[in-house]
């Protein structure tokens, strides 16, 4: 008699603890090894897009604080910058440089939170504890500047809500002060581990050519490879003004994805100290109109965010509300990746790979 | 106890035989309990240092109640069967989990004479009940009617069978070098030394074994709450659940008893009387693989087989090799 293995379908999701929120991947299954998986999208889908066209410019910040929920600094300043493009509005100096440190404050914060979910995605709770210890002192000075932890409204159209106080600056500068530390701590006790390295090591890889068609990108277009950070090559704010180096992946495997987080969140450090070294005192609000009604025309403006490429596209008809108004998440787009990812793994790395590829729901479904 | 036992009841001397079988079931069944709901305490107050927290406070003085407030919590829990569950089946697995972990209780040695019973087979016992455990999971694996509860089913039963083996081997150097089954033998051999300075690969290999058997991290796989929710408990509730938790402890409880037995020289010890050494050696071995848990990550499931069967067993077997040679050297220098 021969033995014969059937395939079979397991839904893993919306509810599951390994999906992060309420992703559904539906699994073709030949008893532990993916044959295919299909991500379905959709359960936190609220139309920010078209509820956007009833909001005034500056109605439409709180709601991209719920775009990229885990890095809301990011996205605030993505739509601030597309607005600012769009009406051709100065920004003043400090509220520039203040832009970029809760910016890349957000990118540490929001990798914690990558670094946390891999940690017990993989079953290592104690790292997971570990992490969140240390996002919260972010989440601390993000309170302390603007008495809100996840859903900020702080960067405004023109400027800031307010100025930061002294206490965050100095909040600020014995956080950096304890980074390597912390980081050390990490080393040892995440990527050091021999299991965690071997998991994550040789699964799920997606090389050069299929990441560029994909159209991955962020963290995991440079785990595969490609050397292209958008604050770098297209630098928008003042990023031009600071020296950061971009790490680059080699053959974008789990643990490639893994590692440029983690490098990425020393140099987000180490431009977080370069703007600190240079904060220039002025006011941090440029004069802008309390009913903004941008030019009729269009723009695209994009940031690198956290999770990859956020673009804004906003089309204006010279009222106080955008006509159109759309959003390229790039959690949407490198969930495109899931199939090609897990295919072939076993439901371990279906985990790992979700894990790394880092969605954020409140952003793939808009 | 047994003439005290014999006076109170004043009848015929099987009737003694019995009340003692009675008394010393009774006495596992209490240690089993007892250990289920220290331990519990002890695991998350030890998850909690290593994580920073401050763990149960709330319930009684340090939060020592905790354990007792969740039983009463499982208790009031409505009972949900799954509609589509075989429901005999279903039933029967919590229940028969249960019955080998307790019946390992039995050749424990907690003190010099203090054993149920002194089996002239003891580990072999030991090992041949252990094993059964894995026909419960699958049993609620199976019968559950749920994917992850098959996955999980089914991984047990893949990962007990190929860690039992290694688990064997590692006993069996110790076995080798006492000529005897019998954990009283095996105790007394370890007057002089323990058996880990001798045997430290066979010590390796069985604590690495011990935590495949018992289902912890890194060896969490039945479980695995990231990848398949709960495995075969995703279905239970209520006590039903419970009964798996407990026969989780009390199998972890059994496989460090057999780890002090064996290599750290049991109930052996100066001063303090033997079932404090005893005890204080248990503690210790259970402190071990609660700090694997809260340390490692989880292996994955074709890891976990090539590593049990590339490494561990060849391990194993090498240090069987090498205590007999150890032994037939031995033998020739003494004459």
């Amino acid at each position: 008699m021969t033995t014969r293995t059937e395939v079979y379908t397991l839904n893993m999701g919306p509810q599951h603890p390994g999906t992060h929120g309420v992703l559904r991947v539906i699994l073709e299954l030949d008893g532990e090894t993916v044959v295919s998986a299909t991500p379905e999208l959709g359960y936190l889908h609220r139309g920010i897009e078209k509820l956007a066209e009833s909001r005034t410019y500056a109605q439409i910040i709180p709601y991209t604080d719920r775009l990229d929920y885990l890095a809301a600094m990011n996205t605030n300043l993505g739509y601030c910058q597309a607005v600012e493009k769009l009406a051709a509005i100065e920004v003043p100096e400090r509220a520039e440089y203040l832009r970029v440190i809760m910016a890349e404050l957000g990118r540490i914060a929001s990798h914690l939170i990558f670094l946390a979910s891999i940690a017990i995605d993989l079953g290592g709770t104690t790292g997971m504890m570990y992490a969140f210890r240390d996002r919260e002192r972010i989440l601390d000075l993000f309170d302390a500047a603007c008495g809100a932890r996840m859903t900020f409204n702080y960067i405004r159209i023109g400027g800031l809500m307010a100025d930061v106080d002294e206490a965050f600056l100095s909040g600020a500068r014995t956080f950096l002060a304890d980074f390597p530390a912390i980081m050390d701590e990490y080393h040892g006790l995440i990527s050091g581990n021999e299991i965690f390295y071997y998991r994550l090591k040789d699964s799920s890889v997606v090389g050069r050519e299929r990441a560029l068609a994909l159209g991955l990108t962020g963290p995991c277009l440079r785990a595969a490879g490609v050397d292209v950070d958008l604050r770098r090559d297209e630098p928008y704010g003042i990023y031009d003004r600071f020296s950061f180096k971009v790490p680059v992946g080699e053959k974008g495997d789990n643990w490639d994805r893994y590692i440029v987080r983690m490098e990425e969140m020393v140099e987000s450090a180490s431009i977080v100290a370069q703007a600190l070294e240079k904060l220039p005192d002025g006011p941090v609000m440029a004069k802008v109109p309390k009913i903004l009604k941008p030019p009729p025309g269009e723009v695209y403006h994009r940031v690198e965010n956290p999770r990859g490429e956020l673009g804004f596209y906003i089309v204006s008809d010279g009222s106080a509300k955008p006509y159109r108004f759309h959003v390229r998440r790039p959690s949407f787009q490198n969930l495109m990746a899931v199939d090609e990812l897990c295919r072939g793994g076993k439901i371990a790395d279906v985990v790992a790979a979700l894990a790394t590829l880092d969605p954020v729901m409140g952003e793939v479904d808009c | 106890m047994r003439p005290l036992v014999e006076e109170m009841i004043g009848g015929p001397a099987w009737l003694a035989d019995l009340a003692m079988i009675a008394v010393q079931i009774g006495a596992i069944f209490a240690v089993i309990m007892a250990s289920a709901i220290v331990l519990v305490y002890a695991e998350r107050k030890v998850s909690a240092f290593m994580q920073m927290r401050i763990g149960p406070n709330r319930v009684g003085p340090w939060g020592i109640l905790q354990t007792t407030a969740d039983m009463l919590k499982l208790l009031s829990k409505e009972d949900i069967v799954p509609r589509a569950a075989e429901r005999r089946v279903w039933a029967l697995a919590p229940v028969l989990l249960f019955v080998p972990a307790v019946a390992a209780y039995a050749v424990l040695p907690l003190d010099a004479g203090l054993v149920f019973a002194d089996l002239n087979i003891g580990i072999f016992y030991f090992v041949a009940i252990s094993s059964q455990a894995t026909l419960p999971f699958l049993m609620a694996g199976w019968a559950s009617n749920n994917k992850y509860a098959l996955l999980g089913g089914m991984r047990t039963v893949a990962q007990m069978i190929s860690y039992e083996i290694p688990l064997v081997f590692s006993l069996l150097g110790v076995v080798m070098l006492t000529g005897s089954m019998k954990m009283s033998d095996i105790v007394g051999a370890q007057r002089d030394f323990w058996f880990i300075l001798i045997q430290p690969a066979a010590f390796l290999v069985y604590v690495i074994a011990a935590t495949a058997e018992t289902n912890r991290t890194p060896f969490d796989l039945v479980e695995a709450e990231s990848e398949i929710i709960a495995g075969p408990f995703t279905e239970y509730s209520g006590m039903r659940w419970s009964l798996f938790f407990l026969a989780e402890y009390a199998n972890l409880v059994a496989v460090s008893a057999i780890a002090a037995t064996v290599f750290l020289g049991g109930w052996q010890g100066p001063w303090l009387p033997g079932w404090l050494w005893f005890t204080a050696k248990v503690v210790m071995m259970i402190y071990v693989f609660m700090w694997f848990r809260w340390t490692f990550p989880r292996i994955r499931v074709d890891q976990l087989m090539s590593f049990g069967w590339k490494g561990l067993l060849p391990l194993a077997l090498v240090n069987v090799v090498v205590t007999g040679i150890g032994i037939y050297i031995a033998q020739q220098w003494r004459g």
